[in-house]
């Protein structure tokens, strides 16, 4: 497709969220805060098989690469780092677009075992979007040597995702991650996160919401977490959730 | 393609019953959410995270005090006024000092012209134009910056400015401004050209506008020795005594407070009008707090900050010393160009409780903020009195001499605050903005606060007959 300065509506979403020559490899998303070690964890797996370029009408870098496991193609998404996916940089927005539309089959989430608690709160956005995620609590050789214990069941239950403890730069815990990752894309594990509960008056809307929104939304899009974002008064949410939306019917039409 | 119209109408009551509802809550369900995101993840965290570092701990300990609702913005205030009050009461000694120096070296230097016989004009120009701008530069300004600066760095290298920043957030977020700006308003602080750079990590461009806008309302490194010698020699009557450094130190606390309101206000006002819309969240990183490296910070605080200005202000203030000695004395008719531009100014300058002079200064002083008050000083001079400015206590002379009185210097000191900023800082807005016509609202706008507050100020002192 050649580059215009036409605005190409509905088109340009299907090209956003479409990863090419996935063919038949799984997509898996590699999300995480910035110096998480995330690139470490995606230069680990994929070797030297790696494609950088923006993401299309973004400044933001798009980083794809692949690896096969156990004779299956995977396609990893590195996405730009970020601390959460509620605000309005275009990295967020990258971010969080790809979740929503891109569909990947599953998502990674790096997270730095140092400080547990300000990545949860991207971990936890992304499990809003998707299930089917694997939280990679990496950096756990430095957690241990500042004496932090962190209690692995805990986190696997309080999430209700697998959790894989790995040390990225010395390639500890990498073979278990590529494990995880195939037993959630390939749907032998259907992780169920641990439903969160919004204050009282939040909950009331939700539901208010809930009710207008159309049977079916695009994309296999949470509803609860649609509510939320129309709640938040998420204007490029909308905006793509529209845009996908034509997207979609486009697709069932030329079918 | 009438189906997908359908669809995307499927959405709309959903919509607008959402829009409804913010309409009504405004920020309210914005914050919630995130409030309650990050409140559940400390939740998990503090379950299955045990045993934390002892230094974390400390850390943390130590975020509670400063960021406190109750202890943050004391400490903060108790902080900077330790700074001031230290570097009022430190420059004291060695101001007088060197300006015993200089003006020793000044008799050295007029014996030296007579001896060659060199006409009058060259000792006027050389010796009672630059020599002396320079001298009362160097004495006056250096001994503040080399206390001012290092302390700075201090309070920077230990990590307490992201904190400062962490206080900030709440009440930019709330006058509809990003959060970050808390952050380029501090560096401000050190420079407003890097302030407005700084505000490239504001991602919505209407925040950054706001950010670049407004951030000249906090003194920079040029503008804190003006403010601090002026509040030493006026509020805090030469700040000899305790008493008189602690006033000082107050007011220049207050100028800064002011300088934060101002910036608030303004950022709360734009947000209103030419540039609305709703805040965005953001994750502020506080960094671990490290022990500053004591010996690093004198050497390079010194050396990066105060003779780098020291060194901007001579060059800038030795040409401009030269030149307000030759307007001073150039004369068409019976008046020189100097007092002819200084009366063209003076009913502007009156109103605003100051006088032509200071107006002319603050023009002249467009390309480099700390080179006023020496061109002040210099004007001053040429136009009259023959005083050396020796000492602080002879630089209040001149200024009582030429009808200055503490609402002239109130009045000087929110004029230095809020006008327009810097040559270079508005050359970065234009540069940032990528705009002209930014840039010239970024340096109108700040001169009609300015201007405003001043004439506020001085209107009022005189009707309420304080003066």
């Amino acid at each position: 497709m050649g580059r215009t300065n036409r605005p190409v509506g509905r088109k340009v979403s299907q090209d956003f969220y479409t990863i090419e020559q996935a063919g038949d490899a799984f997509v898996v998303a590699l999300a995480g805060n910035p110096n998480t070690g995330k690139s470490t964890v995606f230069n680990a797996l994929t070797g030297l098989k790696q494609h950088t370029g923006n993401w299309p009408g973004k400044t933001v870098i798009q980083s794809r690469g692949e690896y096969i496991h156990q004779g299956r193609r995977f396609m990893l998404v590195d996405l730009p780092g970020t601390y959460s996916l509620l605000a309005s940089s275009p990295e967020e927005q990258t971010a969080r677009d790809f979740l929503c539309f891109g569909q990947p089959t599953a998502t990674v989430i790096v997270v730095d075992a140092t400080c547990l608690e300000r990545n949860l709160n991207l971990a936890l956005q992304v499990m809003e979007i998707t299930p089917r995620v694997i939280v990679c609590l990496n950096l756990i050789d430095e957690a241990q040597r500042k004496k932090i214990v962190i209690n692995h069941q805990a986190l696997e239950n309080r999430l209700g995702v697998p959790v894989v403890l790995t040390a990225a730069r010395s390639g500890e815990g990498l073979g278990q991650l590529k494990e995880e990752i195939a037993l959630v894309a390939g749907g032998i594990i259907r992780p169920q996160p641990v439903p969160f509960r919004y204050p009282a008056d939040i909950e009331q809307e939700i539901a208010k919401l809930d009710r207008l929104l159309p049977s079916t939304l695009p994309a296999g899009l949470n509803r609860r977490w649609v509510a939320l974002r129309l709640l938040d008064g998420d204007q490029a949410m909308i905006d793509g959730l529209q845009k996908c939306w034509g997207n979609n019917v486009l697709r069932r039409e030329t079918a | 393609m009438s189906e997908q119209i359908l669809e995307c109408a499927a959405l709309e009551p959903a919509v607008r019953e959402a829009e409804r509802l913010r309409a009504e809550k405004g920020q309210l369900f914005h914050d919630q959410i995130a409030a309650s995101i990050y409140s559940r993840a400390e939740d998990i965290a503090k379950d299955v995270v045990s045993a934390a570092g002892v230094k974390t701990d400390w850390d943390h300990k130590i975020d509670r005090l400063v960021t406190s609702r109750i202890f943050g913005y004391p400490l903060m205030l108790a902080l900077l006024g330790a700074v001031f009050w230290l570097t009022i009461t430190g420059a004291n000694y060695p101001s007088a000092l060197l300006g015993d120096f200089f003006s020793a070296i000044e008799k050295q230097l007029t014996a030296l012209f007579t001896l060659l016989g060199a006409p009058a004009w060259l000792h006027g120009v050389v010796v009672l134009g630059t020599y002396r701008g320079l001298a009362w530069v160097v004495s006056v300004m250096l001994p503040p910056m080399a206390i001012f600066f290092p302390l700075f760095t201090i309070l920077e290298d230990l990590g307490y400015l992201p904190r400062v920043a962490f206080n900030l957030d709440r009440v930019f977020k709330h006058v509809g401004a990003h959060g970050k700006q808390a952050l380029t308003m501090s560096m401000g602080f050190g420079c407003n050209a890097a302030g407005v750079i700084a505000a490239r990590i504001i991602d919505s461009p209407r925040e950054r506008l706001i950010a670049i806008l407004t951030n000249s309302f906090v003194p920079c490194n040029g503008r804190f020795p003006t403010l601090i010698a002026i509040a030493m020699i006026f509020m805090g009557a030469g700040a000899t005594t305790a008493l008189g450094s602690l006033a000082a130190s107050a007011t220049v606390i207050g100028l800064v407070l002011i300088g934060i309101a101002v910036t608030l206000l303004v950022s709360w006002l734009l947000a209103k009008t030419l540039l609305r819309g709703t805040p965005s969240t953001f994750t502020l990183e506080l960094p671990p707090y490290r022990k500053p490296q004591l010996l690093q910070v004198i050497v390079r605080s010194f050396f990066d900050r105060t003779l780098f200005l020291l060194k901007r202000a001579v060059v800038v203030a030795a040409p401009a010393g030269a030149i307000t000695w030759v307007l001073a004395n150039v004369y068409i008719g019976e008046i020189s160009v100097l007092a002819q531009v200084a009366g063209w100014l003076d009913p502007f300058g009156r109103a605003l409780g100051m006088d032509g002079i200071i107006i002319f200064s603050f023009i002249l002083g467009l390309p480099a903020n700390e080179i006023v008050v020496p061109i002040l000083v210099m004007s001053y001079m040429a136009a009259g009195a023959m005083l050396e400015p020796e000492s602080l206590g002879a630089l209040r002379e001149l200024l009582v001499f030429h009808g200055w009185t503490w609402l002239t210097a109130l009045n000087f000191m929110l004029f230095s605050l809020l006008h327009f900023p810097c040559g270079t800082t508005i050359l970065t807005i234009r540069k940032e903005t990528g705009s002209v016509g930014w840039a010239v609202f970024g340096t109108l706008m700040p001169l009609a606060v300015a201007t405003l507050v001043c004439l506020l100020l001085a209107q009022t002192a005189r009707l309420s007959g304080l003066l």
